[in-house]
């Protein structure tokens, strides 16, 4: 080996089984290796190829798959795999995938044997390594998601950078730009009085300040954001993730009490899981044609159906992917923004249904409405908006997000109305509630402002949460609704299966699990004046109030989860063997512990509706 | 007839293998007329099936007619893998004095340099790696000029060879290198086309030592980097060498 290579010796000596190999190996095996570079994405090893080399990870991260195509094991910068087909003597058997740009090293046959021969410590790792991969994988569901099981306090890694509200701008890119930060916490007060009070980013900078051709001499805190979003010290990343999904936002400071212990970016996340759906989301924003969007939105399938293989439960997919549905819209409107200039009045854009939820999956369409302000004049000002909601709902369509059947678009006018008019609207569905009108109207009653005025969405969602809670003859209809749809459970635990038509002898997971125990969650959740939209934090809503015990909180939670998780599987399993996903489930694909514990979850879901026609549809027959 | 018959600018105008053929023709040393006969692949040949060799030369200073080499870091490769095993480094005695400044530089002492030997006396080991293959250099002004005034004043007669220089790509892809006031202000900053830094952009591994021979692996590594990111295996060569 030449001396000069000594940088390269020094990384393999200081990871096992290198560590303690005897200097003379380590420069033979310094001097057999072949470098190579590979893109995140590139196969390095296909299945039933020759065993040729081990592969040594100089920076980066590979997958390994086992031949059904699970995920066998994750290995990153140190770490070796292809050793087990050099072992063995066969053909590769655990293919493996670059999950970053890697730098790799190749390690030939001849020097892997060789090595094998001379240093016992080596061939005992090799082989005993491979044991207790295989066990590990084996336990893999408790520790496998690292944003689950990390705080986010472990992606912080600089000392936070503040200044007080009062500095200039000028002052305060040069902080920025001196200290290598995108963002920049704005401070009042002094020492342990010191309280944080705004923040500023680079897109401020650009967005608020340069465009607007600001003096450098303005304070700060003119632009600064003050609605701040932050999350505890104690979250996971997941949350942190959930967080800038729901928020749109791309730094979150991490708060100790009234203490800052640093700022997450996105950039850290993405960095942590570099396939993760944030990073997608980024890319979103990136995108300046539509063409670009729907070339993007092939990957939303991969992304749904890594979070699958990584043990994700079913919120964390369901937020992931409304956030992801949540920023298509977002960036088709800045889009159609650019291209139709600024609104004449203010708006807000609404997301109904699902993504409101936060419970969205691969399979679904487009629900959506357009707030304006008070101030619209149709005359004047409807063009403008039909054109910008037909230029959303067109984009939403080419990525994949299918037009609404129900016509319950913002495209629709009788969607696209002043404030005062969707006020009048909920007034109405809720004073002078009617079966009929109710049943297409429930999806109103999931509501979320994604973009422009949301305070718009938000005072509609404060006039639900009062007024919904004290119409008796309201909640019965929205209950009375909510019975509609059954569970597939027939006497002595049977599933029902449906009995003709494409999809006969399977059972629907989401209109006949899913769907109704959601209808029944919101039925409890706007009885206990909840804002909430999510049907596990409407859950926690409800909780606080005595409607429902806490035994059958918990039931009907995990019943949530089970169903929607098997729902989940079985579209990412279809995705993965190339077929159109849906939600028609054959009993007999299912394991038999799925199947036991779908009939348990099913059962919940049954008893919680026999509850809600008890409380609502008995009691108030009585009453009126 | 003099000795050296200088390169006429007819041989200097053809593509670089026919111009190989002519040189090979007139090349009196016979180290320069192997590497010559070596031939060179045509300019439509794909990047991936080029053999290629990364170069690194410390010197003593910049300045071709003041300076001179020091060390030489070589090492084959393809866009498939960088062979360690055929990596070579040699420390040469530099005709001109070698200054304080460069010495801390390189980490080379006056007592390597005392022992090492001249160049010519390595010209045929250095030249079994450079035949046939198309040298690969960060920053173009170095290795070229350098070989060639070299090899000028120990054979008579200089070297023509084409370069891909993993700098002038970064270059090109980062044509807005110097930011303006009011992007500085917005926080843009400025983008270094130096080895690490272009490195860094790949997420390519810092080397804690800078010789000849790191310094070229990590050229080779650069480029692997670059053909994947921004061109492909099938990239002509004739697109990227100068």
């Amino acid at each position: 080996m030449q001396a000069e290579l000594i940088d390269i010796r020094n990384h393999l000596v200081q990871h096992p089984p290198f560590k303690d190999m005897p200097e003379e190996l380590v420069n033979q095996l310094t001097a057999s290796i072949e470098i190579v570079y590979v893109r995140a994405g590139t196969q390095v090893l296909e299945i039933g190829q020759p065993s040729t080399e081990m592969y040594y990870i100089r920076s980066g991260a590979a997958e390994i798959y086992r031949r059904s195509g699970e995920l066998y094991n994750r290995v990153g910068e140190g770490e070796i795999f292809g050793q087990f087909g050099l072992l063995m003597q066969r053909p590769v058997r655990f293919p493996a995938k670059a999950l970053e740009d890697s730098l790799l090293y190749r390690v030939p046959a001849e020097t892997f044997h060789y090595l094998f021969e001379q240093d016992e410590n080596f061939a005992d790792f090799v082989e005993i390594e491979d044991r207790s991969r295989l066990r590990s994988a084996l336990s893999r569901r408790e520790k496998s998601n690292a944003l689950m099981t990390s705080r986010v306090t472990r992606l912080i890694s600089r000392k936070t950078v503040s200044a007080p509200t009062t500095v200039r701008l000028q002052e305060a890119a040069r902080i920025m730009t001196d200290n290598g930060v995108s963002a920049l916490l704005l401070m009042e007060g002094e020492g342990d009085n010191a309280r944080l009070k705004g923040i500023i980013t680079d897109r401020d900078l650009r967005t608020r300040a340069v465009i607007d051709a600001l003096p450098s001499e303005t304070p700060v805190r003119e632009i600064m954001t003050e609605d701040l979003t932050t999350i505890r010290a104690s979250s996971y990343i997941f949350e942190a993730m959930l967080s800038m999904l729901h928020n749109n936002v791309h730094h979150l400071p991490v708060m100790d009490g009234h203490e800052v212990r640093g700022v997450v970016a996105l950039s850290d996340i993405v960095k942590y899981e570099s396939q993760s759906s944030l990073y997608l989301v980024s890319n979103i924003y990136h995108q300046q044609h539509v063409h670009g969007l729907k070339k993007i939105s092939y990957d939303v399938r991969d992304s749904f159906v890594r979070m699958v293989n990584e043990d994700a439960n079913s919120h964390m997919i369901g937020s992931a992917m409304a956030g992801i549905g949540r920023s298509f819209t977002h960036r088709l409107l800045e889009l159609g923004e650019e291209k139709l200039g600024p609104p004449p009045v203010p708006y807000c854009f609404m997301a109904l249904g699902s993504m409101a939820r936060d419970e969205q999956l691969v399979v679904t369409d487009q629900d959506n409405a357009m707030i304006l302000d008070d101030s619209f004049v149709p005359e004047e000002h409807d063009e403008y908006f039909l054109a910008l909601a037909k230029f959303v709902s067109d984009g939403l369509a080419e990525c994949g997000y299918t037009y609404c059947t129900g016509d319950i678009m913002a495209t629709n006018p009788k969607w696209r109305q002043p404030l005062r008019v969707w006020r009048d609207y909920f007034t109405d569905w809720i004073e002078n509630p009617k079966a009929e009108a109710l049943l297409n109207s429930s999806i109103f009653f999931d509501l979320d402002g994604i973009y422009g005025r949301t305070d718009f969405a938000e005072e509609l969602k404060t006039l639900v949460a009062e007024k919904a809670s004290h119409s008796q003859h309201f909640l019965t209809l929205m209950a009375r609704n909510a019975l509609n749809r059954t569970p597939p459970l027939g006497f002595f635990r049977t599933f029902v299966l449906e009995e003709d038509g494409k999809h006969k002898k399977t059972f629907n997971l989401k209109r006949r699990g899913t769907a109704p125990l959601s209808d029944l969650i919101r039925v409890h959740a706007l009885a206990s004046g909840s804002r909430a939209q999510n049907s596990f934090e409407r859950l926690k809503s409800i909780a606080k109030t005595s409607l429902i015990v806490e035994d059958d909180l918990d039931n009907l939670r995990d019943a949530l989860e089970f169903i929607s998780i098997v729902r989940i599987r079985h579209q990412a399993l279809s995705l993965q063997a190339g077929q159109e996903p849906d939600n028609n489930v054959r009993p007999q694909d299912l394991s038999p512990f799925e199947r036991s514990h779908l009939k348990d979850a099913f059962q919940v879901v049954s008893n919680a509706q026999k509850f809600l026609r008890f409380r609502y549809y008995n009691q108030a027959a009585r009453y009126v | 007839m003099s000795e050296t018959s200088p390169v006429t600018d007819a041989i200097k105008q053809l593509p670089w293998p026919e111009q190989y053929q002519a040189l090979a023709d007139t090349a009196k040393a016979p180290v320069l007329a192997a590497f010559y006969q070596a031939g060179c692949v045509p300019a439509e040949t794909p990047i991936s099936r080029v053999p290629l060799v990364a170069l690194d030369f410390e010197t003593t200073g910049l300045d071709v007619d003041a300076h001179s080499i020091v060390s030489i870091g070589l090492v084959p490769f393809t866009l498939d893998g960088i062979q360690l095993g055929q990596a070579k480094h040699w420390v040469v005695r530099p005709r001109l004095p070698l200054h304080q400044e460069s010495v801390t530089f390189h980490g080379i002492t006056h007592a390597d340099i005392h022992e090492a030997p001249d160049l010519s006396d390595i010209l045929e080991d250095v030249f079994a790696s450079l035949n046939g293959r198309i040298p690969v250099v960060h920053f173009r002004y170095i290795e070229r000029p350098f070989l060639n005034t070299a090899l000028k004043a120990r054979l008579d007669e200089g070297i023509r060879f084409p370069v891909i220089d993993t700098m002038a790509i970064e270059a090109h892809l980062h044509p807005d290198r110097k930011p303006s006031f009011l992007q500085r202000l917005m926080g843009k900053r400025p983008v270094s086309i130096r080895l690490p830094d272009s490195r860094r952009r790949y997420g390519l591994p810092h080397y804690a030592s800078h010789n000849a021979l790191i310094d070229s692996i990590a050229t080779a590594e650069l480029l692997q980097a670059q053909i994947h990111h921004h061109f492909s295996p099938d990239t002509p060569i004739g697109d990227l060498w100068l």
